[in-house]
């Protein structure tokens, strides 16, 4: 699914009703499509409930899919209509939350609000992480926990921008369409979102609570965060 | 361009699709602010770290073997 041409393969194998294509896709998407329902529901059990609907549908849409978007656009497209679905017809009981309905908490925990603050200032420069491989930080088991930590806890709209665009690589104007949100709210959450993992790798990589981060406005009429 | 500014097209900056008209003035930031240019690194390695993540769902064998047995059903694969 990584270039159109692979995709083109892929749907034609999928068309020919090869199961193997078929388990391969499943195993490809699964955890990443249970993690992206678990934004909709704080219930485990629904977010496979949702993600099982999503596969029926695939199933049932595969025959007129146009290629229209990507496959990967497509299917998470159709998981956000199931989980709306299966979350509203879930808000009616009172006992299964559904965290998506008031979106509260999207500032929370943030290092700044964009085009605000103090011009050119840094509260206190960020320490350089001194890496001399990058990609040790997520080549190693604790550090993808600690981003893994880090994304799950943030605010539901947020984790889902930051999931579909940068975990999945979906294109800005495609996550905008799956959302139902604007260019710029988009582009401000995953701004949030990917400095909220910074600051967990950050904390992690220099073993230290007190972080870097530009003096903004919203940080200084808060205060000192502790 | 000041620090809040490039802060701003920081994220754009780093997947590659920065607007042409702001990028020697972030390009020039970067060069002469320190803790913006080291800021701008971690977002990027941030977003690198971000894209090799593999989220895992529970283990789900009967429910894998509906969905095949469904796609089998829909589709019928054709023995040659």
């Amino acid at each position: 699914m990584e270039n159109h041409r692979e995709e083109e393969a892929l749907l034609a194998r999928l068309g020919r009703g090869e199961e193997a294509a078929f388990a391969a896709l499943v195993d490809q998407l699964q955890g990443r499509l249970y993690a992206f329902a678990r934004t909709f529901t704080t219930s485990p059990a629904l977010a496979e409930d949702i993600v099982q609907e999503t596969w029926l549908a695939v199933i049932r849409g595969l025959g007129g899919f146009e290629g229209r978007s990507s496959l990967r656009t497509w299917i998470f497209g159709i998981l956000v209509r199931r989980a709306k679905t299966v979350a509203s017809r879930e808000a009616r009981r009172p006992e299964v939350p559904y965290p998506g309905a008031n979106g509260h908490g999207e500032n929370s925990g943030e290092e700044w609000d964009l085009g605000y603050g103090r011009r050119g200032l840094w509260e206190r420069a960020p320490a350089p992480w001194g890496l001399e491989d990058p990609a040790a930080v997520f080549q190693t088991k604790e550090a993808l926990e600690i981003i893994d930590q880090a994304v799950r806890e943030m605010p539901e709209t947020q984790r889902q921008v930051v999931l579909l665009r940068d975990v999945e690589g979906l294109e800005s104007a495609d996550a905008c369409n799956i959302l139902g949100l604007s260019e710029t709210n988009q582009r401000v959450l995953l701004h949030r979102g990917r400095a909220r993992v910074r600051r967990a790798l950050d904390r992690y990589l220099q073993g230290q609570t007190d972080l870097a981060g530009p003096l903004t406005g919203s940080a200084r009429t808060r205060g000192e965060r502790s | 361009m000041n620090c809040i500014e490039a802060i701003d097209v920081m994220g754009d900056a780093a997947e590659d699709r920065l607007d042409p008209s702001c990028s020697a003035g972030f390009q020039e930031h970067m060069e002469e602010c320190p803790p913006c240019a080291t800021y701008y690194e971690q977002l990027r390695i941030t977003r690198l770290a971000l894209q090799n993540l593999d989220p895992a769902a529970p283990e789900a064998p009967a429910r894998r073997a509906e969905l095949i047995a469904t796609f089998r059903r829909a589709f019928g694969e054709k023995k040659n």
